[in-house]
């Protein structure tokens, strides 16, 4: 088959003959932004083959440079790409059947032939149709497709580090090279990572569909475990001009509001999305001008993005009313978060609030690690000497052995006693464990101040 | 359709060579049901640990391959449409909830060979 130049791009060359250079590349990287996923899962309905897709994907937007360049920018960028995209995976597939044809030898027992052929048909159906239909049923069809890559993607049959990779990369568009950077692990493990996640799908036919009702919860909460964790590694970054960790930080958040439109009842979507836009709203306050790691005490409040803690402010109550009663991991983090960020200073919390919701936290997530950041509400409700018995309670967790917040906390309810000999033996501790220069800066800071 | 084998990971087999109709209840009503549901094609419940021999090279000794709190306490082959199905009936599996818990594989091929020479009641002639 010959290919051709999609029929909306022609009509549209009519209309405009000589669209700027740069104005198709930045639609182009809107469309890479914003459209990835669409076309990805769009694609990967036609071929039923991951790496096919992506292939076909990545040739397609590699085109439209060139034909938007040419014809000028269609008007729905997203149903030239996709159009594209199946195209070229028609054709791969047209090719594949050829080449059976000419080896009958090597062939294996084929799938029926009606299969194929109604996946080429659909194919071309739906090719036609998505250029006239930009809403209605068949754009809710692809918006579906995108949420069956999600899951797919995040199917708890995968490792988890391969679930976030593989997200990362093929819903939210993000280049092996750069999740590598981000991971800090080199790009072929990297690599490695996102093979062995598709082979496994392959291998062990994990499919391309929507979860069951009863499936539901499980996999959401794989889902959403993965979003944030793509998000978290972005968070984390060792200062704030590093882009590639910002990147991830936007792809995590895009994604969660993409989730949080499909998926509008679910309680925990929307509590994940708020807990992303309440942390990325103190992004800016995180670090002093030096460089230097402040406290959520020390933070500029005035510096804090309110647009960010007002959009997430209204998705907790949505959440929390979803939820009727029993809410679950993330709306009870989102919460927690953003009653720290609510008085005029730290001091001021509501103590024993943030208390209570840990203490409903650690009932649906028992987690050493919440158990330990319960016990900084629980110094300011019953003082630092309980919470320090309480600290060398939850200590005996093995999992925290190499946590750095551990000694820290403990080092900040030591110091707070007037016990400083102690407490800066544990931020010296916590300074070995850290691996983060800025955090180990913070540490030092801690240990000239007592 | 594609083919899963379920390995079922359990403290001990309760199929013991003397084992009572009343002991094995729990597994033969789950793999009732898996008969009945058209999943299964093929079952097979293993005798408890202590019956375990393991070979290296140059060694036979007594008890499972691997020394670990579960073992393998049998194993069941179904065919199913996806992993999602597969991991549907699997999840079924009574020894869930009794501590326990099972390990899906697809299968790469294989199957029963032939007919064994002779079979009592169900089981397998120790003769």
């Amino acid at each position: 088959m010959v290919a051709r130049t999609p029929p909306e791009a022609t009509a549209h060359n009519k209309a405009r003959r000589e669209p700027r250079t740069q104005q198709v590349e930045s639609t182009l990287a809107k469309a890479h932004r914003s459209e990835w996923a669409l076309v990805v899962a769009a694609t990967v309905r036609a071929t039923g083959d991951l790496d096919l897709a992506e292939e076909c994907v990545q040739e397609a937007y590699a085109g439209a440079l060139t034909a938007w360049a040419r014809d000028g920018v269609p008007a729905n960028p997203a149903a030239w790409l996709m159009t594209a995209a199946r195209r070229r995976a028609v054709d791969a597939i047209r090719r594949e059947r050829t080449l059976r044809a000419k080896l009958p030898l090597l062939v294996e027992p084929a799938e029926p032939e009606p299969v194929e052929q109604a996946v080429l048909d659909r194919t071309h159906d739906e090719g036609a149709h998505l250029l006239e239909a930009t809403e209605g049923s068949l754009m809710q069809e692809v918006a579906d497709d995108r949420l069956r890559l999600v899951f797919l993607c995040c199917h708890p049959a995968l490792a988890p580090e391969g679930q976030v990779a593989l997200t990362l990369r093929l819903v939210c568009g993000v280049t092996t090279r750069d999740i590598a950077r981000a991971f800090l692990v080199p790009e072929a493990t990297m690599a490695a990572r996102i093979t062995r996640a598709k082979k496994k799908i392959a291998g062990s036919r994990i499919p391309f569909r929507m979860p069951s009702d009863a499936e539901l919860p499980d996999r959401l909460d794989s889902t959403l475990t993965t979003v944030y964790v793509a998000f978290t590694a972005g968070h984390t970054a060792p200062n704030g001009t590093d882009l590639v960790r910002s990147d991830l930080v936007e792809s995590a958040i895009r994604l969660g509001r993409a989730l949080h439109e499909l998926l509008p009842d679910e309680p925990e979507v929307g509590g994940l999305l708020a807990l992303m836009l309440v942390t990325e709203a103190r992004r800016n306050a995180r670090v002093s001008e030096a460089g230097r790691l402040l406290t959520l005490g020390e933070q500029d409040r005035s510096r804090w993005n309110r647009d960010l803690i007002a959009e997430s402010d209204v998705l907790i109550r949505e959440s929390l009313r979803r939820a009727r009663g029993h809410p679950g991991r993330f709306v009870l983090q989102a919460s927690i978060a953003a009653l720290y960020s609510e008085p005029e200073r730290l001091a001021d919390s509501d103590w024993p609030q943030i208390l209570y919701l840990y203490d409903r936290l650690l009932d649906v997530w028992p987690s050493p690690i919440v158990a330990l950041n319960r016990l900084v509400p629980l110094s300011y409700v019953a003082g630092p000497a309980l919470a320090l018995a309480h600290l060398n309670e939850v200590a005996r967790d093995p999992r925290l052995d190499t946590y750095p917040y551990l000694p820290a906390v403990k080092a900040d309810l030591l110091s707070r006693l007037n016990r400083h000999e102690d407490a800066a033996e544990q931020y010296r501790l916590a300074r070995r464990l850290t691996g983060n220069r800025v955090e180990q800066e913070f540490l030092d800071d801690r240990i000239a101040r007592l | 359709m594609a083919q899963y084998a379920v390995l079922i990971y359990a403290a001990d087999s309760a199929h013991a060579p003397d084992a009572t109709e009343a002991e094995l209840e729990t597994c033969n009503d789950h793999a009732d049901d898996l008969v009945a549901s058209d999943a299964m094609l093929a079952a097979y419940a293993l005798t408890p640990r202590e019956m375990a021999t393991s070979l290296r090279a140059g060694s036979v000794t007594d008890g499972p391959f691997i020394d670990a709190k579960e073992i393998v306490a049998g194993f069941y082959v179904i065919e199913a449409a996806h992993l999602d199905e597969a991991i549907a009936i699997a999840k079924t599996n009574p020894v869930l909830r009794e501590g326990g818990g099972v390990e899906v594989r697809p299968v790469h091929s294989g199957g029963a060979v032939r007919e064994p020479r002779s079979v009592t009641d169900g089981r397998a002639d120790p003769a």
